[in-house]
């Protein structure tokens, strides 16, 4: 009976270490009650980067090329002449130019700048540029652009029973379908394919 | 027999600005050359109204105001983009390609011929249409000048379809067909010749074929014999598959404006000298000789008139931007007079030799400026023309040239993209409740 510790410490009892939601061991400080707010912040931030960095090393990452046309790295290249060779020589790989994720065909492929709202829902924003590919085929469903009585446009293409609609992308309802009839000059110039935009 | 095709690209400069803007299809319009100075490319609908090849613009601006004709300035960097497109589309129809000029090329077809060459031609033409908008016409024969007169046919007579291959024909069609085109038509031929041929009484296709190839050259020229015996379907003029380093290089331009001060003339100058420069250096030559010239305007016969070139031999071949403008400017002060106007200034670089083949000089030790010229192309290559400049081109340039009606550079400049509105009708309000979502179903 004397064996029995009474208050105390208990091992094994209580959250384990590092299982809190900053992942580490905590500790206990006193603070001024008046910066408590901007601490309590930046510890929210702090997890919030704990989290992010965590993510970020589990995805892979995909380095885009800074001169999408004009690096040119020697694959297989560099001389070794003495010492340990790099382990990483076998796989270098040329890094990823992002017009050769944009473009399939070169020589039909045109960079359009889009204007307006019309297509939104689809995500071409005023100012975004578009990827117009010439040499597809346009099949109901594309987004295409198209030339109508002497305009450009960019809209989704369908056809139900018959008629040839170009649809907008916008469900504020701003804009309506276009019904192309007989009498109108309409053609389709080219499919887009992909679009692109900065935000800096 | 050989099969080579030539393919070219119709009204190609007026075919490049309807491309990008599909309001011009179906009106006449011309472009101009430089300077907004001639008619150098025509609409069908232009030709149509008589608009000839050269026509000055003033001359056309009534024409322009009764029948809605436009004039565009000349936009190069648009037409090379679309003529890089064809050529390489091209490309893939055939390993033996002579890029012939901005819009035509020749393919040797021979090695295709177990395939309907018509029909590979039309897939061509279809293609070309399709991924880039520009229409072309083909024309097949046995030798360049027959490729160059079946192109003629192909866009001459519709009952072609736009692609005519005359190694299908039989003779008796091709002497009928030959018989009704004029002699002029003729690759080489052309307008100046063709009046002393008439007057030997050769005025069809058919008669220059069946003419003696020995006896006209001894008339006008080996060439013309070449052309007798091409038309008869022996190759005498072989395909280019690279073209020849350029003998001289030339770089000169008309003034937006007329210039009369040494300081304007002096910056023109040296803007030509670092054009020339460059593609001087991309040739992998030097210049042994510079010319430089100057001439006031012949078209205004009520100023005093003043030209003069003069030609400067260097000691040591060059490719050196500054050196080259040194001697130009030097040369320009020699034969500069002021209280001219001057309407134009131009330098050519010729006595070019291959950079292998110089032959050094013993006494000269040249300090070597390749490092630099080569950073000097590389920046502005990278970053674009005119990153890094000498300062006498100037910068701000009054004297250069009139594009008053340009289109922008839709597929080379990031600015000049074309640009997609929503057209004003299909903005409609929805209050009347009569939009419906199609695209949710």
């Amino acid at each position: 009976m004397n064996n029995i510790k009474r208050g105390g410490i208990r091992t094994g009892a209580g959250r384990k270490v590092g299982t809190g939601k900053f992942g580490e061991s905590t500790t206990v400080v006193r603070i001024p009650e008046s910066q408590a707010p901007i601490i309590k912040d930046f510890l929210a931030a702090y997890q919030r980067k704990k989290v992010k960095a965590d993510i970020d090393a589990v995805t892979e990452f995909e380095w885009p090329t800074l001169y999408a046309t004009s690096i040119k790295l020697p694959l297989y290249s560099s001389k070794v002449s003495a010492g340990f060779p790099s382990p990483a020589e076998d796989h270098v790989e040329k890094r990823l130019d992002p017009s050769e994720f944009l473009i399939n065909q070169k020589d039909a492929t045109f960079f359009v700048t889009i204007q307006g709202y019309s297509m939104i829902d689809v995500g071409l924003l005023p100012g975004d540029k578009a990827v117009v590919d010439r040499s597809r085929q346009p099949v109901i469903g594309d987004i295409v652009l198209a030339v109508l009585d002497g305009e450009f446009t960019i809209k989704t293409l369908s056809r139900t029973d018959g008629v040839v609609r170009l649809l907008p992308a916008n469900s504020t309802g701003a804009y309506s379908p276009i019904e192309i009839t007989e009498e109108m000059n309409f053609e389709i110039w080219g499919v887009v394919t992909g679009s692109f935009r900065r935000f800096k | 027999m050989r099969s080579i095709a030539l393919i070219d690209v119709n009204n190609f400069y007026v075919s490049c600005e309807r491309v990008f803007n599909p309001k011009l299809v179906g009106r006449p319009v011309v472009v101009l050359s430089n300077n907004d100075g001639c008619a150098i490319a025509r609409s069908n609908e232009a030709k149509a109204l008589g608009v000839p090849m050269g026509a000055p613009w003033f001359k056309l601006k009534d024409l322009a105001k009764q029948h809605g004709m436009i004039g565009l300035s000349s936009n190069y960097a648009l037409y090379a983009d679309m003529s890089n497109r064809v050529m390489s589309i091209l490309r893939e129809y055939s390993p033996d390609q002579e890029v012939y000029s901005i819009d035509e090329s020749f393919l040797d077809l021979t090695g295709f011929q177990s395939r309907d060459l018509i029909k590979y031609g039309q897939h061509m033409r279809k293609r070309i249409l399709r991924w880039t908008g520009l229409p072309v016409c083909v024309g097949i024969g046995s030798t360049k000048t027959l490729a160059k007169l079946a192109n003629h046919c192909a866009k001459k007579q519709p009952v072609f379809n736009s692609v005519c291959n005359l190694n299908n024909l039989s003779s008796a069609e091709l002497d009928l067909l030959f018989s009704q085109i004029d002699v002029s038509e003729i690759w080489g031929i052309g307008r100046k010749l063709a009046p002393k041929l008439q007057a030997l009484g050769i005025n069809s296709v058919l008669d220059l074929k069946r003419a003696n190839p020995e006896q006209l050259r001894q008339q006008f020229s080996v060439v013309m014999e070449k052309t007798v015996r091409e038309l008869n379907g022996t190759v005498c003029i072989e395909l280019e598959d690279i073209a020849p380093p350029k003998q001289q290089i030339m770089s000169s331009r008309s003034f937006g404006q007329p210039v009369e001060d040494y300081n304007s003339l002096a910056e023109s100058i040296t803007l030509y000298v670092s054009t020339a420069a460059v593609k001087l250096r991309k040739q992998q030559s030097l210049a042994g000789v510079v010319y430089v010239y100057i001439a006031t305007s012949p078209f205004k016969l009520d100023e005093k008139q003043y030209s003069n070139g003069i030609r400067i031999p260097l000691p040591n071949p060059t490719d050196d931007t500054r050196l080259l403008a040194n001697i130009a400017l030097w040369a320009l002060k020699q034969i500069y007079r002021s209280n001219y106007s001057y309407a134009k200034a131009g330098i050519v670089l010729s006595e070019l030799v291959t950079r292998q083949h110089l032959q050094n000089d013993l006494f000269a030790r040249l300090p070597s400026s390749d490092a630099l010229m080569t950073v000097m192309d590389g920046i502005n290559r990278k970053m674009g023309k005119e990153s890094i400049k000498l300062a006498s081109e100037g910068f701000i340039r009054p004297w250069r040239m009139k594009q008053e009606n340009k289109s922008p550079s839709y597929t080379t400049k990031w600015g000049d993209l074309p640009v997609v509105y929503d057209p004003k009708w299909s903005l409609i309000s929805c209050i009347s409740g009569i939009c419906i979502q199609y695209f949710k179903n």
